[in-house]
């Protein structure tokens, strides 16, 4: 046995490896980002030759994963929780099809929102699609669970989704490694040639197989061994604890729990030990990370019975990510209260970098929109979405991926003047090109700003996927050409951009800016190697 | 044996590299590790931090329970007070006073020193001009780790063979000079401590 030192995630990469996939597919989000990056700089993947390029969003992730799943090889797709989103048409419906080569959807949640736009607990994703869900306590079981996982996806046919959040993702401890990687799949077409033809009548055949699939699902859940239930002497409560749910209880009692619990680290929930547990105790209480979606289940509609307490009766708060302290207080522990902190200490929010091209961007822009009052803006996910806060106050929306291009669309739909889009190259070609194609067509009076610093930057500096070529896209969808202006994004262009602004707002139809400068943190990391 | 820190700076500052010799040595001592890190959108210029955990015994949370820090090990002043929750009762403030301004309404930077010298435990300490004086600025966050190296239960030995581990691909320059910031911070503290 090797151990190595991983972060959550990667240990999730160096799974999927081991577990021997052929390929990973992934966009890049926080917290996920570094099960892709781990597998790039992996001697063995490298050696391989595993695939392991970005994918323009996380849809093109999981159809390209589902096609190599169809060749019968192995495969890992990634994401942020909000990139399921994106990729939930694909996801509901590979459940339906299943998968030939073993298929790991690992996608890593942010409760408190720490780098993301809301909390929503992916979960819920798998038990509406009925899949099998993973969902690992500490760094081993998530490598454990991808090399599993991959495993039971093969054999059962039905890709597995294993859940992970921020405070996991994203903290390192000793994993025990197996010390050679699994063989790749051979190529090996599907034994149904109908399996992934979902027209409605063969659709239904595949929806009931599905359906009959699941108390073998429920099975293999009882029977895991990351499920578990462990006897106590005070029944009093019993303990229902998900995921690293389970690893704030154990840190209040560290020895040996006074009360019975079922630790719960795989779904379909596991029914029998959750029966035994009910059977001894006189309440219970939920400790999940997420929303709550085993208090919701365990409780009932009517609340009747047995008392279930968690999120939802506030023993612990309904939003935001647990923590060791909440635990125990909802485990009604007395803690010494820790030292206040001091008055003089102010929050210190994310900013752009010093020297990044966007600030000559909103700078410009401010420039003109004083002519034309606040409210005007839209724009998206990217490092420019803090160009909403001071010191520019430019923007005015950041929803989801692309939503800046279509808001601008139908505010001017509405007669808003001027309608302005802020989005960057990465978000473009991620979900933007598809709403500026709806704008074209329909001749939209409207300014799309694409702050091109040739970089997916929010997230560590990854390969944009169109580089070089976002002025060719907007010709290809249709732009005119003579309204696509293309600039270097410094301030002694100051003057120019605020011209070409000022032009382009009064041009009645869709005008593309694009402001370019490489981002100046990839530009560092370029010059340092 | 355990012993929880939490490592406090400001996005870009490098904590992680701090982090990761004190990882690095832990493991070279058989021990059991957290580490829970700061990833994402703080990391541009935003309050960062890590949850760094060693035990001989397995390891539960990933993140500290707040008064349970032995050592806050910050290279900014006013990071340095974000975290005093997460401190223990008899637990140790090392702190860098170089301020890193990046907000308008930063404190003013006497009243921010001085509030920090005020605390009952604590070593405050102007890593650049320690870094400058041992050969290169860009080894201050070394020059922290071994002002606060007294705090952390390793051996002084491990540490230093990790700092050696982990410099090595940038050349036996590097290794010194970073070596050096970390003796020189080192002996910062245990001056202090003796006086």
């Amino acid at each position: 046995m090797h151990k190595k030192l991983l972060l959550g995630v990667e240990a999730i990469g160096q799974g999927a490896i081991d577990g021997g996939i052929s390929g990973v597919y992934a966009y890049p989000g926080t917290p996920s980002t570094e099960i892709t990056e781990y597998i790039q700089e992996s001697e063995t993947a490298i050696k391989r030759n595993l695939h392991r390029q970005w994918s323009a969003n996380e849809k093109t992730a999981m159809e390209a994963a589902l096609g190599m799943s169809y060749a019968g090889k192995r495969t890992l797709v990634c994401m942020k929780h909000v990139g399921l989103n994106v990729a939930a048409d694909v996801f509901m419906n590979i459940a339906i099809t299943g998968v030939n080569g073993g298929m790991v959807v690992a996608v890593a949640d942010d409760p408190s929102m720490h780098s993301s736009q809301n909390e929503q607990d992916s979960r819920y994703y798998g038990k509406f699609a009925m899949v099998p869900v993973l969902e690992p306590t500490d760094q081993q079981e998530a490598y454990d669970m991808t090399i599993a996982g991959l495993e039971f996806s093969e054999k059962a046919g039905v890709p597995v989704m294993i859940r992970i959040t921020t405070r996991l993702a994203h903290s390192r401890s000793g994993v025990k490694t197996i010390p050679t990687a699994r063989l790749e799949n051979p190529i090996s077409l599907p034994s149904d040639p109908m399996q992934f033809v979902l027209l409605p009548a063969n659709a239904r055949k595949r929806y009931n197989s599905l359906l009959a699939q699941q108390p073998n699902f429920l099975k293999y859940s009882e029977e895991s061994s990351w499920n578990r239930f462990e006897d106590g002497p005070d029944r009093s409560v019993g303990i229902v604890c998900c995921g690293i749910a389970f690893n704030y209880f154990r840190e209040n009692y560290p020895g040996t729990s006074p009360y019975p619990y079922v630790k719960i680290s795989q779904y379909p929930l596991p029914e029998k030990l959750l029966k035994q547990l009910d059977a001894q105790v006189d309440e219970i209480l939920v400790l999940e990370e997420g929303y709550p979606l085993v208090e919701e289940q365990l409780k009932g509609f009517f609340g009747r019975g047995k008392r279930v307490s968690g999120r939802l009766d506030g023993t612990l708060p309904r939003a935001g990510e647990l923590n060791p302290d909440l635990v125990a207080s909802a485990l009604k522990i007395e803690k010494l209260v820790a030292q206040p902190l001091p008055e003089l200490l102010v929050n210190r929010p994310p900013a752009l970098c010093k020297g990044c091209g966007h600030h000559d961007t909103y700078r410009a822009l401010n420039e003109v929109m004083k002519e034309y009052g606040k409210g005007k803006v839209f724009s998206d996910i990217g490092c420019y979405t803090l160009g909403a806060l001071p010191p520019y106050n430019s923007i005015y929306s950041c929803v989801d991926m692309g939503a800046s291009v279509t808001m601008a669309k139908g505010a001017a739909d509405a007669g808003l003047f001027p309608s302005i889009a802020v989005i960057g190259d990465s978000t473009f070609t991620h979900s933007g090109i598809t709403g500026l194609l709806d704008a074209v067509n329909e001749k939209s009076n409207m300014v799309l700003i694409i702050g091109d610093n040739e970089s997916i930057s929010m997230t560590g500096g990854q390969d944009s996927s169109a580089l070089g070529r976002i002025e060719a896209i907007c010709k290809g969808v249709g732009v005119d050409p003579d309204h696509i202006q293309v600039l270097e994004s410094l301030p002694k262009n100051h003057e120019l951009l605020v011209e070409i602004l000022r032009k382009e707002i009064n041009y009645n139809g869709v005008s593309v800016i694009i402001p370019r400068r490489e981002c100046i943190q990839k530009l560092a990391r370029r010059k340092r190697n | 044996m355990k012993c929880d820190i939490v490592l406090a700076g400001v996005g870009g500052q490098g904590i992680l590299s701090i982090a990761t010799v004190i990882g690095l040595a832990a493991v070279n001592n058989n021990l059991y590790i957290k580490q829970a890190e700061t990833h994402g959108m703080s990391q541009r210029g935003g309050a960062v931090q890590s949850y760094l955990r060693l035990s001989d015994k397995p390891i539960f949370s990933d993140l500290i329970p707040s008064g349970e820090a032995q050592l806050i090990l910050s290279v900014e002043p006013m990071e340095a007070l974000r975290y005093l929750n997460y401190l223990s009762k008899d637990g140790y403030v090392v702190t860098n006073i170089t301020p890193f301004v990046n907000i308008p309404d930063y404190p003013e930077t006497d009243e921010l020193l001085t509030r920090i010298d005020n605390l009952p435990r604590v070593v405050a300490i102007n890593a650049e001009n320690i870094a400058k004086n041992a050969g290169n600025v860009k080894s201050s966050n070394m020059v922290m780790l071994g002002a606060a190296s007294p705090f952390i239960d390793l051996p002084l030995q491990g540490l230093e063979q990790a700092i050696r581990d982990i410099f090595a691909r940038k050349g036996d320059e590097i290794v010194a000079v970073n070596l050096s910031a970390f003796r020189t911070g080192r002996a910062f503290t245990e001056q202090k401590l003796n006086s």
